[in-house]
């Protein structure tokens, strides 16, 4: 026993290497997200000289300050957190509530039913007929267009199946018993024992829903209904390219370099609700991965 | 004595209150009967289906304006009929060769260098031996998936301008004379795209590769120990042939996607400088439908694309079945 424990030569120095390895892994991971961060931190003027890679050189809050003082930021920050929240809740529930039903054996029409969703995993209208339809069902111009095209997914629905048949069918008959019908079931026996699983699937779809800039560059033209990834857009995708423009003419503008340090704390801004939420639901959304995609 | 009386009785009395009166034969009454039953569980999936009838069915219904000649005003039935224009439009469209080379290349090296990766990493990160090192690589290789591809973009427009920190370090060696503009060649596009791309995901994607390693019995690796196996043996003798199913069936899912170039990283990271490398099937979808409201063509040549994908699929599905045993279908 003690002579299998024992490393040999060769095991330490893979050991050592492994470990190498990995510590490179994570400062290639880290450090481009802490470059911007020291950026944002620092004096626009004086970032544009270059050179800061570890700390602020001049360190300041202003671009901080121009962030929360920018009223259409603001706003499309608002329009980011309503729709997660609201997205999120109503994702949760509704694909709960259909997979609930389709977990059930005895459902009648059952097995065509899980058909009728499986080819929706494989076939799609694509971009210009779901297009045509959000304009059909009048929802271009309306805070509804985050919410009800994404309200239901059949791959959530497969996770939440998948964890609902492995309940045990004595809690279900105790409940059926003492009177419950099927709702009651679902709301207060089923999504109470079901922590695991709507976490995963609601950290999945508030991801979506926090960096999703799609739907409101496509659907979405005023600006106080736009969530902040698509003024995030506007402004990466604008700026960069005139800056770029700049670039190949050969000369630079300080004016730029001061809307590059509000971009970047922009950048800060959007990104720190989401990195704060994800290590709390991480036990979770391992298991919850490993159910869905198996057996997907 | 009573009760039996009763539950006697009630055989005869079932038929005349039973649905069966009205509906005719027995079987459907039963079903009838389940069916009231079930109500509640009924309405939940039927209010399911009914959403994937209008935001799935209804927009695979409307792909039938590729064969039309779509007119915004007018609905998809109104529309006249044009056959196959639209397709033999694209064939013969200047950009029809670039836009495919720009898909299929992009596609091709993300899935033969973004796939083997992550499987690549979750087994050399199965074999960190310290817990809590392992979890704390694992929990930072997983931030960057949490990152959208427009901060991203941002990010990468930082390090590779004129002043940011790739052309600093490459001048400071004496490299290059001169900053390059790396997002306005469009010879460096690819390798941002996908090397940006296994930035990004390359933790969460070793997600599903670790929990499947973490299944493999440890009498596996004993046995193996006692035979004489090194570390690396192990890796490729014990843990890559345990999981191999899921290997599969995420080859066989990757494959399927492969044409699905990224289109939000595409969207980000493009720019008219770039555009002979970053022009790809989805962005001129979107560019030639909703941005110049070519709306017939641009469906045709998005069905095009989802029927290459279908039998990549199929294709992909029928390897993995004979060479590995695992299939999706």
């Amino acid at each position: 026993m003690f002579a299998l424990n024992r490393k040999t030569k060769g095991e330490a120095l893979f050991d050592i290497i492994n470990n190498i390895l990995m510590l490179c892994i994570c400062f290639i991971t880290l450090y481009p997200i802490w470059y911007v961060l020291v950026n944002a931190f620092n004096n626009g003027n004086d970032a544009m000289q270059g050179g800061i890679y570890w700390w602020p050189r001049m360190f300041t809050l202003e671009n901080f300050k121009a962030v929360f003082e920018s009223p259409g930021i603001m706003q499309s920050m608002w329009i980011t957190v309503a729709k997660t929240l609201i997205g999120v809740v109503a994702h949760v529930f509704f694909t709960a509530m259909v997979a609930y039903a389709f977990s059930r054996r005895n459902l009648i029409g059952g097995r065509f039913y899980m058909i009728l969703g499986t080819i929706t995993m494989f076939f799609g209208g694509g971009l210009i007929p779901s297009f045509l339809l959000i304009r059909d069902l009048h929802l271009l111009e309306n805070f509804m267009v985050y919410i009800i095209p994404v309200l239901f997914s059949f791959f959530d629905l497969i996770i939440f199946m998948t964890f609902f048949r492995e309940i045990p069918d004595g809690l279900e008959e105790a409940a059926r018993i003492d009177g419950a019908n099927d709702w009651s079931i679902f709301l207060r026996v089923v999504l109470p024992v079901s922590m695991p699983v709507i976490a995963t699937i609601a950290l999945f779809h508030g991801v979506y829903q926090w960096n999703d800039y799609f739907t409101g560059m496509i659907y979405i033209n005023n600006e106080s209904l736009q969530p902040i990834q698509t003024y995030l857009y506007r402004v990466v995708a604008q700026s960069s390219s005139s800056q770029m423009m700049v670039a190949v003419q050969g000369s630079a503008a300080t004016k730029t370099v001061t809307s590059q340090s509000i971009k970047l704390a922009t950048m800060v801004v959007t990104t720190l609700p989401i990195v704060f939420v994800y290590p709390f639901l991480q036990r979770y959304f391992v298991k919850g991965m490993m159910i869905g995609s198996i057996k997907g | 004595m009573e009760n039996k009386k009763v539950a006697g009785a009630q055989p005869a009395l079932a038929p005349l209150t039973s649905p069966n009166f009205e509906t005719g034969s027995g079987k459907r009454s039963s079903l009838w009967k389940r069916l009231v039953a079930q109500r509640h569980l009924q309405i939940m999936a039927l209010l399911g289906v009914v959403w994937m009838i209008i935001f799935n069915y209804i927009p695979m219904y409307g792909i039938i304006i590729a064969f039309k000649e779509f007119n915004i005003v007018k609905s998809i039935s109104e529309a006249p009929w044009v056959g196959l224009t639209h397709f033999r439009e694209f064939l013969d469209d200047d950009n029809l060769v670039n836009v495919i080379r720009n898909t299929l290349g992009i596609s091709l090296i993300k899935l033969f260098i973004g796939f083997p990766l992550p499987i690549i990493f979750a087994l050399f990160l199965n074999e960190i031996r310290n817990v809590r090192f392992k979890k704390s690589i694992q929990t930072i290789s997983y931030l960057p998936h949490f990152l959208s591809w427009v901060v991203l973009g941002g990010i990468l427009a930082t390090w590779l301008a004129d002043v940011g920190i790739i052309n600093n370090i490459l001048l400071a060696l004496h490299l290059i004379d001169q900053p390059i503009s790396y997002l306005a060649e469009p010879s460096y596009f690819w390798t941002i795209v996908i090397s940006s791309d296994i930035w990004k995901e390359l933790g969460w994607s070793a997600i599903i590769y670790l929990a499947a390693i973490s299944g493999v019995s440890p009498e596996m690796y004993e046995a193996a120990t006692i035979d004489g196996a090194g570390r690396f043996q192990k890796m490729f003798y014990v843990t890559l042939p345990s999981i191999k199913s899921t290997i599969g069936i995420l080859f066989i899912l990757a494959v399927s996607g492969v044409l699905n170039s990224n289109f939000d990283q595409i969207l980000v990271l493009r720019n008219s400088l770039n555009d002979s490398a970053s022009n790809v099937i989805d962005y001129y979808v979107y560019y030639t439908g909703i941005l110049n409201g070519r709306f017939s063509y641009s469906t045709a040549v998005g069905l095009l694309k989802s029927v290459i994908a279908m039998v990549l699929l199929v294709i992909a599905n029928q390897v993995s079945k004979k060479i590995n045993d695992t299939s999706l279908f």
